[in-house]
Protein backbone atom coordinates (compact mmCIF):
# COMPACT_ATOMS: atom_id res chain seq x y z
CA UNK A 1 0.00 0.00 0.00
CA UNK A 2 0.76 3.42 -0.88
CA UNK A 3 1.98 6.36 1.54
CA UNK A 4 -0.28 8.56 0.11
CA UNK A 5 -3.01 6.73 0.47
CA UNK A 6 -2.23 5.74 4.27
CA UNK A 7 -2.07 9.98 4.63
CA UNK A 8 -4.81 10.71 2.66
CA UNK A 9 -6.92 10.11 6.07
CA UNK A 10 -6.64 10.75 9.40
CA UNK A 11 -5.28 8.50 11.91
CA UNK A 12 -7.64 6.50 14.50
CA UNK A 13 -5.76 8.82 17.04
CA UNK A 14 -6.98 12.06 16.19
CA UNK A 15 -10.20 11.24 13.88
CA UNK A 16 -11.45 8.62 16.53
CA UNK A 17 -13.44 8.59 20.17
CA UNK A 18 -12.03 7.77 23.05
CA UNK A 19 -12.41 8.58 26.77
CA UNK A 20 -12.22 12.18 28.29
CA UNK A 21 -10.81 12.79 24.46
CA UNK A 22 -11.66 16.49 25.03
CA UNK A 23 -8.70 16.99 27.20
CA UNK A 24 -6.28 13.68 26.66
CA UNK A 25 -6.30 13.63 23.22
CA UNK A 26 -4.43 10.72 22.22
CA UNK A 27 -2.32 7.36 24.72
CA UNK A 28 0.15 6.28 23.45
CA UNK A 29 2.31 2.95 24.90
CA UNK A 30 5.99 1.92 22.97
CA UNK A 31 7.91 -1.13 23.88
CA UNK A 32 11.24 -1.13 22.75
CA UNK A 33 12.63 -4.64 22.19
CA UNK A 34 16.15 -5.99 20.68
CA UNK A 35 17.49 -8.98 18.71
CA UNK A 36 19.47 -11.38 21.14
CA UNK A 37 23.09 -11.59 20.43
CA UNK A 38 23.11 -8.65 17.92
CA UNK A 39 24.73 -5.07 18.41
CA UNK A 40 22.47 -2.24 18.68
CA UNK A 41 21.81 -0.46 15.94
CA UNK A 42 24.42 2.64 16.86
CA UNK A 43 26.83 0.18 17.25
CA UNK A 44 26.08 -2.19 14.66
CA UNK A 45 27.81 -1.92 10.85
CA UNK A 46 25.28 -0.88 7.93
CA UNK A 47 25.58 -4.78 6.49
CA UNK A 48 24.48 -6.37 10.09
CA UNK A 49 21.59 -3.53 10.10
CA UNK A 50 20.15 -4.29 7.00
CA UNK A 51 19.93 -8.20 7.87
CA UNK A 52 18.57 -7.26 11.48
CA UNK A 53 16.03 -5.11 9.49
CA UNK A 54 14.98 -7.69 6.70
CA UNK A 55 14.51 -10.25 9.88
CA UNK A 56 12.29 -7.87 11.88
CA UNK A 57 10.52 -6.74 9.17
CA UNK A 58 9.44 -10.09 7.68
CA UNK A 59 8.06 -11.05 11.01
CA UNK A 60 6.25 -7.23 11.55
CA UNK A 61 4.83 -7.84 7.98
CA UNK A 62 3.37 -11.59 8.62
CA UNK A 63 1.02 -10.55 11.84
CA UNK A 64 -2.48 -11.14 11.41
CA UNK A 65 -2.91 -7.42 12.63
CA UNK A 66 -0.73 -6.20 9.87
CA UNK A 67 -2.59 -7.63 6.80
CA UNK A 68 -3.19 -4.37 5.93
CA UNK A 69 -0.24 -2.13 5.73
CA UNK A 70 2.33 0.08 4.92
CA UNK A 71 5.95 -0.98 4.76
CA UNK A 72 8.76 0.80 3.52
CA UNK A 73 12.57 1.28 4.01
CA UNK A 74 13.85 4.74 5.34
CA UNK A 75 15.87 5.78 2.33
CA UNK A 76 13.19 4.66 0.21
CA UNK A 77 11.20 7.86 1.74
CA UNK A 78 11.29 11.29 1.07
CA UNK A 79 11.93 14.01 3.49
CA UNK A 80 9.02 15.50 3.21
CA UNK A 81 7.03 12.06 4.19
CA UNK A 82 9.35 11.06 6.84
CA UNK A 83 8.24 14.21 8.16
CA UNK A 84 4.46 13.73 7.87
CA UNK A 85 4.79 10.78 9.52
CA UNK A 86 6.89 12.46 12.43
CA UNK A 87 4.07 15.52 12.96
CA UNK A 88 1.94 12.24 12.95
CA UNK A 89 3.28 10.75 15.85
CA UNK A 90 3.99 7.36 13.99
CA UNK A 91 7.80 7.60 13.78
CA UNK A 92 9.84 9.56 16.14
CA UNK A 93 12.41 12.34 14.97
CA UNK A 94 15.53 10.47 15.53
CA UNK A 95 13.90 8.00 13.27
CA UNK A 96 13.37 10.36 10.34
CA UNK A 97 16.74 11.34 10.72
CA UNK A 98 17.51 7.57 10.02
CA UNK A 99 18.83 6.48 6.26
CA UNK A 100 19.95 3.46 5.12
CA UNK A 101 19.01 0.32 7.09
CA UNK A 102 16.60 1.52 8.82
CA UNK A 103 12.60 0.92 8.07
CA UNK A 104 8.79 1.69 9.46
CA UNK A 105 6.24 -0.56 9.16
CA UNK A 106 2.46 0.65 9.80
CA UNK A 107 -1.48 -0.13 9.77
CA UNK A 108 -3.78 1.40 7.86
CA UNK A 109 -5.43 2.58 10.63
CA UNK A 110 -2.13 3.97 11.70
CA UNK A 111 -2.73 2.68 15.39
CA UNK A 112 0.34 0.49 15.29
CA UNK A 113 3.39 1.46 13.92
CA UNK A 114 6.76 0.05 14.35
CA UNK A 115 9.97 1.63 13.92
CA UNK A 116 12.82 -0.79 12.56
CA UNK A 117 16.48 0.02 13.77
CA UNK A 118 15.86 3.45 15.76
CA UNK A 119 18.02 3.30 18.79
CA UNK A 120 17.00 0.29 19.15
CA UNK A 121 16.06 -2.88 16.60
CA UNK A 122 12.82 -2.63 17.10
CA UNK A 123 10.33 0.22 18.52
CA UNK A 124 6.56 -0.76 18.22
CA UNK A 125 3.60 1.59 19.63
CA UNK A 126 -0.09 1.57 19.59
CA UNK A 127 -1.84 4.63 19.71
CA UNK A 128 -5.52 5.06 19.98
CA UNK A 129 -7.78 8.54 20.92
CA UNK A 130 -8.50 9.73 24.79
CA UNK A 131 -7.00 7.93 27.99
CA UNK A 132 -7.05 4.21 27.86
CA UNK A 133 -3.80 2.99 28.52
CA UNK A 134 -4.91 0.07 29.37
CA UNK A 135 -6.39 -0.81 25.97
CA UNK A 136 -3.41 0.65 23.75
CA UNK A 137 -1.17 -1.44 26.05
CA UNK A 138 -2.91 -4.57 25.52
CA UNK A 139 -2.48 -3.96 21.61
CA UNK A 140 0.96 -3.62 21.68
CA UNK A 141 1.29 -6.72 24.31
CA UNK A 142 -0.49 -9.10 22.08
CA UNK A 143 1.63 -7.95 18.99
CA UNK A 144 5.24 -7.93 21.36
CA UNK A 145 3.57 -11.59 22.31
CA UNK A 146 3.16 -12.87 19.02
CA UNK A 147 6.25 -11.62 18.05
CA UNK A 148 8.31 -13.61 20.20
CA UNK A 149 7.60 -16.30 18.21
CA UNK A 150 9.58 -15.61 15.32
CA UNK A 151 12.02 -13.10 17.01
CA UNK A 152 14.75 -14.02 19.86
CA UNK A 153 14.29 -10.71 21.80
CA UNK A 154 17.59 -9.80 24.14
CA UNK A 155 16.29 -10.93 27.73
CA UNK A 156 17.89 -10.67 31.21
CA UNK A 157 17.34 -12.78 34.06
CA UNK A 158 17.26 -9.65 36.56
CA UNK A 159 16.83 -6.92 34.37
CA UNK A 160 14.35 -7.91 31.77
CA UNK A 161 14.30 -7.06 28.49
CA UNK A 162 17.79 -5.16 27.43
CA UNK A 163 17.78 -2.04 25.33
CA UNK A 164 20.60 0.24 23.87
CA UNK A 165 20.63 3.37 26.53
CA UNK A 166 19.79 2.05 30.11
CA UNK A 167 17.09 4.50 30.98
CA UNK A 168 15.09 1.96 29.14
CA UNK A 169 16.06 -1.62 29.78
CA UNK A 170 13.42 -3.67 32.24
CA UNK A 171 10.08 -3.25 30.15
CA UNK A 172 11.35 -1.05 27.22
CA UNK A 173 8.10 0.19 27.48
CA UNK A 174 6.88 4.12 27.45
CA UNK A 175 3.30 5.06 28.05
CA UNK A 176 2.40 8.69 27.39
CA UNK A 177 -0.84 10.91 27.20
CA UNK A 178 -0.64 13.48 24.89
CA UNK A 179 -3.25 16.09 27.52
CA UNK A 180 -4.70 19.52 26.19
CA UNK A 181 -4.22 21.88 29.30
CA UNK A 182 -5.25 25.65 28.26
CA UNK A 183 -7.29 26.18 31.83
CA UNK A 184 -3.93 25.45 33.48
CA UNK A 185 -1.73 27.58 31.38
CA UNK A 186 -4.30 30.34 31.54
CA UNK A 187 -4.59 30.03 35.45
CA UNK A 188 -0.60 29.53 35.64
CA UNK A 189 -1.36 26.36 36.98
CA UNK A 190 0.84 24.13 34.79
CA UNK A 191 4.28 24.72 36.18
CA UNK A 192 3.29 23.45 39.66
CA UNK A 193 1.69 20.45 37.87
CA UNK A 194 4.72 20.21 35.81
CA UNK A 195 6.89 20.09 39.04
CA UNK A 196 5.05 17.54 40.97
CA UNK A 197 4.39 14.91 38.30
CA UNK A 198 8.70 15.08 38.02
CA UNK A 199 9.27 15.08 41.38
CA UNK A 200 7.58 11.11 41.06
CA UNK A 201 9.00 9.96 38.29
CA UNK A 202 6.48 10.73 35.73
CA UNK A 203 7.66 13.04 33.07
CA UNK A 204 5.92 15.79 31.65
CA UNK A 205 7.25 17.18 27.95
CA UNK A 206 6.26 19.55 25.08
CA UNK A 207 4.50 18.30 21.64
CA UNK A 208 6.97 16.28 20.39
CA UNK A 209 8.32 14.89 23.05
CA UNK A 210 11.84 15.22 25.22
CA UNK A 211 13.46 18.27 24.73
CA UNK A 212 10.39 19.94 23.22
CA UNK A 213 8.41 23.23 23.56
CA UNK A 214 4.83 22.95 25.02
CA UNK A 215 2.98 24.32 21.73
CA UNK A 216 -0.30 24.54 21.33
CA UNK A 217 -0.98 23.98 24.97
CA UNK A 218 -0.28 20.62 24.34
CA UNK A 219 1.83 18.10 26.89
CA UNK A 220 2.64 14.84 26.85
CA UNK A 221 2.89 13.11 30.39
CA UNK A 222 5.15 9.99 30.52
CA UNK A 223 6.95 6.89 32.91
CA UNK A 224 10.34 8.21 32.95
CA UNK A 225 11.27 4.94 34.89
CA UNK A 226 11.38 1.29 32.85
CA UNK A 227 13.04 -1.15 35.62
CA UNK A 228 11.59 -2.39 39.26
CA UNK A 229 7.99 -1.86 38.57
CA UNK A 230 5.41 -4.13 36.31
CA UNK A 231 3.75 -2.89 33.15
CA UNK A 232 0.23 -2.97 34.43
CA UNK A 233 2.16 -0.64 37.88
CA UNK A 234 3.88 2.01 35.78
CA UNK A 235 0.37 2.20 33.75
CA UNK A 236 -1.40 2.28 36.69
CA UNK A 237 0.41 4.81 38.48
CA UNK A 238 0.56 6.86 35.00
CA UNK A 239 -3.64 6.86 34.98
CA UNK A 240 -3.57 7.62 38.39
CA UNK A 241 -1.71 10.74 37.63
CA UNK A 242 -3.51 11.28 34.40
CA UNK A 243 -6.97 11.43 36.14
CA UNK A 244 -5.55 13.98 38.99
CA UNK A 245 -4.45 16.61 36.05
CA UNK A 246 -7.70 16.07 33.84
CA UNK A 247 -9.57 17.13 37.04
CA UNK A 248 -7.32 19.72 37.90
CA UNK A 249 -7.92 21.08 34.30
CA UNK A 250 -11.54 20.85 34.45
CA UNK A 251 -11.62 22.72 37.60
CA UNK A 252 -9.19 25.28 36.38
CA UNK A 253 -11.41 26.03 33.43
CA UNK A 254 -14.78 26.20 35.77
CA UNK A 255 -12.47 28.96 38.15
CA UNK A 256 -11.84 30.66 35.01
CA UNK A 257 -15.27 30.86 33.74
CA UNK A 258 -16.54 32.00 37.49
CA UNK A 259 -14.27 34.37 37.81
CA UNK A 260 -12.45 35.44 34.54
CA UNK A 261 -15.14 35.11 32.24
CA UNK A 262 -14.15 38.28 30.48
CA UNK A 263 -10.81 37.44 29.67
CA UNK A 264 -11.26 33.70 28.40
CA UNK A 265 -13.99 34.70 26.48
CA UNK A 266 -11.75 37.56 24.77
CA UNK A 267 -9.02 35.13 24.47
CA UNK A 268 -10.95 32.90 22.26
CA UNK A 269 -12.84 35.54 20.68
CA UNK A 270 -9.19 37.04 19.81
CA UNK A 271 -7.59 33.46 18.36
CA UNK A 272 -10.52 33.18 16.31
CA UNK A 273 -10.24 36.64 15.15
CA UNK A 274 -6.82 36.55 14.46
CA UNK A 275 -7.49 33.30 12.40
CA UNK A 276 -10.09 33.98 10.46
CA UNK A 277 -7.89 36.91 8.98
CA UNK A 278 -4.47 36.67 9.29
CA UNK A 279 -2.59 36.02 6.04
CA UNK A 280 0.52 34.64 7.23
CA UNK A 281 1.07 32.91 10.39
CA UNK A 282 3.78 30.76 11.52
CA UNK A 283 2.98 26.87 12.94
CA UNK A 284 3.68 28.00 16.88
CA UNK A 285 1.07 30.76 16.73
CA UNK A 286 -1.41 28.83 14.98
CA UNK A 287 -1.39 25.92 17.59
CA UNK A 288 -1.46 27.96 20.37
CA UNK A 289 -4.59 29.96 18.42
CA UNK A 290 -5.69 27.22 17.75
CA UNK A 291 -5.71 26.00 21.19
CA UNK A 292 -8.35 28.22 22.47
CA UNK A 293 -10.95 27.50 19.80
CA UNK A 294 -10.28 24.04 20.98
CA UNK A 295 -11.15 24.77 24.35
CA UNK A 296 -14.17 27.22 23.25
CA UNK A 297 -15.76 23.90 21.51
CA UNK A 298 -15.08 22.11 24.97
CA UNK A 299 -17.38 25.06 26.48
CA UNK A 300 -20.31 25.17 24.26
CA UNK A 301 -18.96 28.62 21.96
CA UNK A 302 -18.74 26.90 19.10
CA UNK A 303 -21.18 23.60 17.60
CA UNK A 304 -19.34 20.84 18.62
CA UNK A 305 -19.47 19.21 14.97
CA UNK A 306 -16.65 21.26 14.58
CA UNK A 307 -14.50 19.53 16.96
CA UNK A 308 -12.91 16.91 13.87
CA UNK A 309 -12.18 20.22 11.61
CA UNK A 310 -10.66 21.87 14.64
CA UNK A 311 -8.15 18.93 15.84
CA UNK A 312 -7.47 18.43 12.34
CA UNK A 313 -5.85 21.90 12.01
CA UNK A 314 -3.29 21.57 14.88
CA UNK A 315 -2.00 18.69 12.36
CA UNK A 316 -2.61 20.25 8.97
CA UNK A 317 -1.14 23.50 9.75
CA UNK A 318 1.80 21.39 10.23
CA UNK A 319 5.00 22.31 7.92
CA UNK A 320 5.38 18.55 6.40
CA UNK A 321 1.74 18.58 6.26
CA UNK A 322 0.97 21.72 4.51
CA UNK A 323 3.28 20.66 1.68
CA UNK A 324 2.17 16.94 1.41
CA UNK A 325 -0.42 18.02 -1.38
CA UNK A 326 2.01 19.88 -3.21
CA UNK A 327 4.22 18.72 -6.40
CA UNK A 328 6.86 21.56 -5.96
CA UNK A 329 9.96 21.57 -4.28
CA UNK A 330 10.15 22.47 -0.85
CA UNK A 331 8.85 25.94 0.40
CA UNK A 332 10.24 28.66 2.30
CA UNK A 333 9.42 29.46 6.06
CA UNK A 334 7.30 32.32 4.53
CA UNK A 335 5.08 30.65 1.84
CA UNK A 336 4.23 28.36 4.29
CA UNK A 337 3.33 30.94 6.67
CA UNK A 338 0.59 32.15 4.06
CA UNK A 339 -0.52 28.98 2.95
CA UNK A 340 -0.95 28.09 6.43
CA UNK A 341 -3.10 30.97 7.30
CA UNK A 342 -5.16 30.39 4.02
CA UNK A 343 -5.61 26.63 4.89
CA UNK A 344 -7.36 27.92 7.93
CA UNK A 345 -9.30 30.68 7.13
CA UNK A 346 -10.74 28.33 4.49
CA UNK A 347 -11.45 25.94 7.34
CA UNK A 348 -13.06 28.46 9.65
CA UNK A 349 -15.16 29.89 7.20
CA UNK A 350 -16.71 26.07 6.76
CA UNK A 351 -17.74 26.30 10.93
CA UNK A 352 -20.57 28.38 11.87
CA UNK A 353 -19.65 31.74 13.56
CA UNK A 354 -19.39 31.28 17.53
CA UNK A 355 -21.34 33.10 20.20
CA UNK A 356 -18.79 34.30 22.06
CA UNK A 357 -20.17 37.19 24.50
CA UNK A 358 -22.57 34.57 25.54
CA UNK A 359 -20.82 33.22 29.08
CA UNK A 360 -22.02 29.40 28.89
CA UNK A 361 -24.46 28.76 31.78
CA UNK A 362 -22.84 25.63 33.21
CA UNK A 363 -19.01 25.76 31.89
CA UNK A 364 -19.40 23.48 29.73
CA UNK A 365 -21.94 22.19 26.67
CA UNK A 366 -21.10 18.39 27.45
CA UNK A 367 -22.57 16.60 30.65
CA UNK A 368 -20.09 13.86 29.20
CA UNK A 369 -17.00 16.17 31.15
CA UNK A 370 -18.85 16.70 34.07
CA UNK A 371 -19.70 12.50 34.55
CA UNK A 372 -16.05 12.07 33.72
CA UNK A 373 -14.75 13.71 36.46
CA UNK A 374 -16.52 11.44 39.27
CA UNK A 375 -15.91 8.78 37.26
CA UNK A 376 -12.03 9.61 37.95
CA UNK A 377 -11.84 10.59 40.85
CA UNK B 1 9.40 26.11 36.29
CA UNK B 2 13.00 28.58 35.75
CA UNK B 3 15.91 26.57 34.15
CA UNK B 4 18.63 25.29 36.45
CA UNK B 5 21.34 27.13 34.40
CA UNK B 6 20.25 30.41 33.50
CA UNK B 7 17.57 30.67 35.48
CA UNK B 8 15.80 33.00 33.75
CA UNK B 9 13.76 31.10 30.95
CA UNK B 10 10.87 28.81 31.33
CA UNK B 11 12.57 24.85 31.69
CA UNK B 12 11.49 22.33 28.53
CA UNK B 13 14.09 19.45 29.42
CA UNK B 14 13.71 17.78 32.13
CA UNK B 15 17.00 15.48 33.57
CA UNK B 16 17.37 13.12 36.17
CA UNK B 17 21.55 13.29 37.79
CA UNK B 18 23.03 11.22 39.93
CA UNK B 19 25.85 13.27 41.90
CA UNK B 20 27.54 10.94 43.99
CA UNK B 21 25.18 8.23 44.60
CA UNK B 22 22.01 10.98 44.86
CA UNK B 23 19.78 11.32 42.58
CA UNK B 24 18.88 14.85 41.15
CA UNK B 25 16.75 16.85 38.64
CA UNK B 26 18.02 18.92 36.52
CA UNK B 27 15.23 21.08 34.69
CA UNK B 28 17.28 23.19 31.60
CA UNK B 29 15.57 25.56 29.14
CA UNK B 30 15.97 24.76 25.56
CA UNK B 31 19.31 27.81 24.80
CA UNK B 32 20.84 25.74 27.54
CA UNK B 33 20.65 21.95 27.33
CA UNK B 34 21.59 23.02 23.30
CA UNK B 35 24.55 24.75 24.53
CA UNK B 36 24.56 21.47 27.08
CA UNK B 37 24.83 19.26 24.08
CA UNK B 38 21.77 17.45 24.73
CA UNK B 39 20.42 17.61 21.28
CA UNK B 40 24.05 16.84 20.26
CA UNK B 41 24.84 13.11 20.60
CA UNK B 42 28.71 13.30 19.37
CA UNK B 43 28.89 15.85 22.67
CA UNK B 44 31.35 14.85 24.98
CA UNK B 45 30.51 13.01 28.01
CA UNK B 46 26.63 12.70 26.78
CA UNK B 47 26.11 9.92 29.41
CA UNK B 48 26.61 12.74 31.87
CA UNK B 49 23.81 14.53 30.66
CA UNK B 50 21.59 11.67 29.73
CA UNK B 51 22.37 9.45 32.36
CA UNK B 52 23.17 11.77 35.30
CA UNK B 53 26.21 13.34 36.05
CA UNK B 54 28.96 11.02 37.08
CA UNK B 55 27.25 7.98 34.90
CA UNK B 56 30.69 8.55 32.96
CA UNK B 57 32.48 7.78 36.18
CA UNK B 58 30.54 4.95 37.50
CA UNK B 59 30.59 2.85 33.95
CA UNK B 60 34.92 3.07 34.70
CA UNK B 61 34.47 1.17 37.84
CA UNK B 62 34.43 -1.95 35.95
CA UNK B 63 37.14 -4.50 36.52
CA UNK B 64 36.85 -6.34 34.08
CA UNK B 65 38.58 -4.35 31.72
CA UNK B 66 37.02 -1.69 29.55
CA UNK B 67 35.45 -3.74 26.37
CA UNK B 68 33.00 -6.12 25.79
CA UNK B 69 34.38 -9.40 24.88
CA UNK B 70 31.48 -9.49 22.10
CA UNK B 71 30.75 -6.74 20.43
CA UNK B 72 33.85 -4.63 21.22
CA UNK B 73 32.48 -1.72 22.70
CA UNK B 74 34.41 0.35 25.09
CA UNK B 75 33.50 2.43 28.03
CA UNK B 76 34.50 5.48 26.37
CA UNK B 77 31.94 4.77 23.69
CA UNK B 78 29.35 4.49 26.42
CA UNK B 79 31.13 8.19 27.48
CA UNK B 80 30.72 9.68 24.30
CA UNK B 81 27.34 8.05 23.30
CA UNK B 82 25.14 6.95 26.78
CA UNK B 83 24.53 3.87 25.13
CA UNK B 84 25.36 0.58 24.78
CA UNK B 85 26.62 -1.42 21.84
CA UNK B 86 24.70 -4.92 22.71
CA UNK B 87 22.70 -6.80 24.86
CA UNK B 88 26.09 -8.52 26.30
CA UNK B 89 27.76 -4.78 27.16
CA UNK B 90 25.15 -5.03 29.87
CA UNK B 91 27.14 -8.06 31.62
CA UNK B 92 30.44 -6.45 31.02
CA UNK B 93 30.10 -3.34 32.33
CA UNK B 94 27.86 -5.00 34.87
CA UNK B 95 29.51 -3.76 37.99
CA UNK B 96 29.35 -0.30 36.57
CA UNK B 97 26.02 0.05 35.62
CA UNK B 98 23.96 -1.88 38.62
CA UNK B 99 24.84 1.44 40.90
CA UNK B 100 23.45 3.85 37.50
CA UNK B 101 20.23 1.63 36.95
CA UNK B 102 19.54 1.67 41.06
CA UNK B 103 19.83 5.63 40.78
CA UNK B 104 18.00 5.81 37.36
CA UNK B 105 14.95 3.49 38.19
CA UNK B 106 12.44 2.48 40.79
CA UNK B 107 14.20 -0.87 41.29
CA UNK B 108 17.07 -2.92 40.01
CA UNK B 109 15.53 -6.15 39.12
CA UNK B 110 13.38 -6.46 36.43
CA UNK B 111 9.49 -7.33 37.52
CA UNK B 112 7.16 -7.24 34.19
CA UNK B 113 6.96 -9.21 31.31
CA UNK B 114 9.04 -12.38 30.19
CA UNK B 115 9.20 -13.96 26.77
CA UNK B 116 7.22 -17.24 27.11
CA UNK B 117 10.01 -19.24 25.80
CA UNK B 118 11.90 -18.00 28.69
CA UNK B 119 9.15 -18.05 31.72
CA UNK B 120 10.34 -21.62 32.85
CA UNK B 121 13.88 -21.75 32.70
CA UNK B 122 13.71 -17.64 34.76
CA UNK B 123 11.63 -19.41 37.33
CA UNK B 124 14.01 -21.99 37.82
CA UNK B 125 17.17 -19.93 37.64
CA UNK B 126 16.08 -17.85 40.33
CA UNK B 127 14.93 -20.78 42.57
CA UNK B 128 18.00 -22.19 42.50
CA UNK B 129 19.75 -18.93 42.92
CA UNK B 130 17.54 -18.89 46.33
CA UNK B 131 18.22 -22.62 47.58
CA UNK B 132 21.80 -22.31 46.61
CA UNK B 133 21.95 -19.07 49.35
CA UNK B 134 19.97 -20.87 51.34
CA UNK B 135 22.30 -23.76 51.69
CA UNK B 136 24.93 -21.73 51.98
CA UNK B 137 23.17 -20.27 55.18
CA UNK B 138 22.28 -23.25 57.03
CA UNK B 139 25.54 -24.45 56.48
CA UNK B 140 27.20 -21.80 58.16
CA UNK B 141 24.86 -21.98 61.00
CA UNK B 142 25.11 -25.95 61.13
CA UNK B 143 21.97 -26.61 60.59
CA UNK B 144 22.19 -29.89 59.27
CA UNK B 145 19.15 -31.07 58.91
CA UNK B 146 17.80 -28.03 56.78
CA UNK B 147 20.86 -28.43 54.67
CA UNK B 148 20.67 -31.72 53.64
CA UNK B 149 16.72 -30.81 52.57
CA UNK B 150 18.15 -27.82 51.01
CA UNK B 151 20.42 -30.11 49.24
CA UNK B 152 17.81 -32.46 47.63
CA UNK B 153 16.00 -29.93 46.53
CA UNK B 154 18.60 -28.52 44.44
CA UNK B 155 19.49 -32.05 43.36
CA UNK B 156 15.62 -33.01 41.94
CA UNK B 157 15.91 -29.78 40.67
CA UNK B 158 18.72 -30.45 39.00
CA UNK B 159 17.59 -33.46 37.90
CA UNK B 160 14.36 -32.10 36.53
CA UNK B 161 16.79 -30.02 34.28
CA UNK B 162 18.32 -32.90 32.72
CA UNK B 163 14.87 -34.55 32.33
CA UNK B 164 14.24 -31.23 30.48
CA UNK B 165 16.83 -30.94 28.03
CA UNK B 166 16.48 -34.58 27.52
CA UNK B 167 12.91 -34.47 26.20
CA UNK B 168 13.50 -31.35 24.56
CA UNK B 169 16.63 -32.96 22.46
CA UNK B 170 13.72 -35.72 21.72
CA UNK B 171 10.57 -33.31 20.58
CA UNK B 172 12.95 -31.66 18.20
CA UNK B 173 13.34 -34.86 16.61
CA UNK B 174 9.89 -36.25 15.24
CA UNK B 175 11.01 -39.92 15.40
CA UNK B 176 11.66 -40.11 19.04
CA UNK B 177 8.84 -37.56 20.26
CA UNK B 178 6.40 -40.53 20.70
CA UNK B 179 8.88 -42.91 22.83
CA UNK B 180 9.31 -40.78 26.08
CA UNK B 181 6.10 -38.76 26.48
CA UNK B 182 6.75 -38.56 30.59
CA UNK B 183 9.83 -36.24 30.34
CA UNK B 184 7.89 -33.52 28.19
CA UNK B 185 4.94 -33.94 30.46
CA UNK B 186 7.20 -33.65 33.97
CA UNK B 187 9.06 -30.82 31.92
CA UNK B 188 5.57 -29.17 31.75
CA UNK B 189 4.78 -29.39 35.60
CA UNK B 190 7.40 -28.32 37.13
CA UNK B 191 8.95 -25.91 38.40
CA UNK B 192 5.47 -24.77 40.74
CA UNK B 193 4.31 -21.66 39.63
CA UNK B 194 6.21 -18.84 42.64
CA UNK B 195 4.34 -15.58 42.96
CA UNK B 196 6.60 -12.87 40.92
CA UNK B 197 8.41 -10.76 43.95
ZN1 LIG C 1 18.49 28.29 30.55
ZN1 LIG D 1 28.71 -5.43 23.78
Amino acid sequence: MKLSRIIANTGEWLSGAGPHDQIVVSSRVRLARNLKGKPFPGWAKKAERVAILEEIRGSVEHLPEMEESFSEKLDDLSALEKQVLVERHLISREHAAKGAGSAVVMNTSQTLSFMINEEDHLRMQAIRAGLQLDNVYAMINKTDSELEDTLDFAFHDDLGYLTACPTNVGTGMRASAMMHLPGLVMSEHVNKIINSVNKIGLAVRGLHGEGTEAMGNLFQVSNQTTLGETEEEIIGRLNKVIFQILEHEQNARQILLQQRAETLLDQIGRAYGILCHAHSITSKEALNLLSFIKMGVDLGLFPSNNRLHVDELFIETQPAHLQKGLQVTKLGAEERDSLRAALIRTKLKQMQEPEIGKIPTNGSSSTSSTSETSEGS
Amino acid sequence: MFCDVCKSKEATVFLTQIVEGKMQKVNLCEGCSKEKGVNDPTGFALADLLLGLGAAQEIEKNPAGNRCPVCGFSQADFKKTGRLGCSACYDAFAEGLFGMLKNMHRGSVHTGKVPAKLRVGRLRNREMAELQTSLQKAIQEEQFEEAAALRDRIRKLEEEFRNEMVSFEESSTEVNRLASPQGTAEALSVPKPRKQP
